[in-house]
């Protein structure tokens, strides 16, 4: 499976010792989601790589600041979620909801995601 | 009020969403990141012993100085900086361990597994290396010299696997998907 994703050039994720660096829990969380994805023939890897690219590139162009850090993750969970809008495999509003509701929930919630409820 | 970072709840309102219209399953996530780690940490290590098998220089090379031999892949993370190959044989087994802690060819096999830092394995492997490999399902004939090579911070063993018959013929890129961690650790034979 590591035949398609590219470890090297601008795409490619941050390893540490040949292993994949998840520096934070929801990034591992987010490249496993859209390999996933990829996996079960919702897109092509490549067209994954290719948006991400754009997300990065964009970002590169709108830095005036040099020393700015570069947090690859970020651009990553950007590029997922702008390729299922793309192609509508999420819906703007339900997502934009749903984040309103789990910024608000009460601190010391339950982190399980088997019980978290999509709002209508 | 929520402190988790923003692009947390952004992932996790992702995966709700993605659960929740059948098109992602946790185990899915999970599946993903266990088996990329597992084929990505030992790859340097596999590439390595597969040049060792398609190119009898590099593997005298890499027999007599290991760190100097694999210069030339440019491997990162450091942890290498004398690296010794140990070779199986028909005769000889080698296996690997840390008996102090659990130093480990990081550039070449990823991050160690758990057992690999178990204070069993680590001295049981010396008492009686034939049964703890029997115990990785590895039961070498009472005829085979089973050395046991004790890394240390200044040298990391990696162990030469027998080429399979099996994979006689194969290009070098075409092998490297056969060469397993546990192999190049000693406690597999392929």
């Amino acid at each position: 499976m590591t035949d398609e994703i590219s470890l090297q050039g601008v795409a490619a994720p941050p390893l540490i010792n040949g292993e994949l660096l998840f520096e934070e829990p929801w990034q591992g969380r987010v490249f496993g989601m859209a390999k996933a994805l990829a996996d079960n023939g919702l897109y092509n890897w490549s067209d994954f790589q290719s948006v991400l690219i754009e997300v990065i590139g964009d970002w590169d162009h709108s830095q005036s600041d040099l020393n700015q850090p570069y947090f690859y993750y970020d651009h990553f969970l950007k590029a997922f979620e702008r390729l299922l809008l793309k192609r509508h495999l999420i819906d703007p509003k339900p997502l934009a909801d749903l984040i309103t509701t789990l910024t608000n929930r009460p601190h010391g919630h339950d982190h399980s995601h088997h019980t978290l409820g999509v709002p209508p | 009020m929520s402190e988790v970072k923003p692009q947390a709840l952004r992932a996790e309102a992702l995966e709700a969403i993605l659960i929740e219209k059948g098109l992602l399953t946790p185990d899915a996530v999970d599946g993903v990141i266990a088996q990329f780690n597992e084929r990505v940490g030992p790859m340097n290590g596999a590439r390595v012993v597969a040049r060792a098998w398609t190119d009898p220089a590099f593997k005298q090379q890499l027999l007599s100085n290991g760190s100097v031999a694999i210069e030339e892949f440019d491997f990162s993370g450091g942890e290498v900086d004398k690296l010794v190959v140990v070779e199986n044989t028909a005769n000889v087994h080698n296996v690997v361990v840390c008996t102090l802690c659990s130093c480990y060819p990081w550039a070449l096999l990823g991050l160690p597994p758990a057992w690999y830092k178990d204070p069993a394995y680590r001295s049981r492997i010396v008492r009686e290396p034939r049964k703890v490999l029997s115990e990785f399902g590895l039961n070498l004939p009472d005829e085979t010299d089973v050395q046991v090579w004790d890394s240390s911070a200044e040298i990391r063993y990696l162990v030469l696997p027998q080429q399979p018959a099996n994979l006689a013929g194969l290009a070098e890129d075409d092998l490297v998907e056969h060469i397993t961690r546990d192999s190049m650790i000693g406690v597999a034979r392929l």
